[in-house]
């Protein structure tokens, strides 16, 4: 799978962000970190943010397109 | 014999730290799960794990239970605490000790369990 249908994914789920950053950790196109910083998350728990990423890939990370997902989020500084 | 659903139940709801993962604390089957492994030991906890590679139906029946999509899963006092970058991310911050010193006392055992699972 690629960097940029999972960015895409994530711009959809937080056009608000303020910054988007997805990694192929591998290169393989399978094991990723994305990095979300975003205004929405403030006052959100972290297990929350991280439910809205999750929410945000459900699909590839169903399917098994993305085999290992590292998630970094922060809100607003 | 229990349904999985409820011996899932019981391992979260009775065991102070649980970490359903893949494998086990002597052979770690994936990255996520060992550092979440890591970051337990590292914060001094009591360590209950099981693992899901067994049946898939571990990894369904645990995710509708928490609402969670990945593994691993680390619990607290039957509370989800999140997968392995949270969990790492808590125990940078020593929050994760601080965690499990409220909920478990700071004199608290650092025994390491492992739960298996009896599937039908």
């Amino acid at each position: 799978m690629e960097t940029e249908t999972i960015q895409q994914l994530l711009a959809a789920a937080f056009p608000e962000a303020t910054s988007l950053d997805v990694e192929d950790r591998t290169g393989g196109g399978d094991h990723f970190q994305v990095t979300v910083i975003s205004p929405s998350f403030a006052g959100v728990s972290l297990l929350d943010q991280h439910r809205r990423v999750n929410e945000a890939l459900a699909s590839p990370l169903a399917d098994g397109s993305i085999h290992e997902l590292r998630i970094k989020t922060k809100g607003p500084q | 014999m229990k349904t999985l659903n409820e011996q899932i139940s019981d391992v979260i709801s009775q065991e102070p730290v649980a970490l359903f993962m893949k494998g086990t604390p002597q052979m770690v089957m994936c990255g996520n799960s060992y550092r979440a492994l890591q970051a337990l030991h590292a914060a001094g906890a009591p360590i209950t794990t099981v693992d899901i590679l067994p049946d898939a139906r571990i990894r369904e029946e645990l995710s509708a239970i928490s609402g969670w999509p990945t593994i691993p899963q680390v619990f607290v006092n039957g509370e989800l605490i999140g997968g392995a970058d949270i969990t790492e991310e808590l125990n940078e911050s020593g929050e994760l000790r601080q965690k499990l010193d409220d909920a478990l006392g700071a004199d608290r055992s650092q025994d390491v369990k492992v739960v298996e699972l009896q599937l039908a």
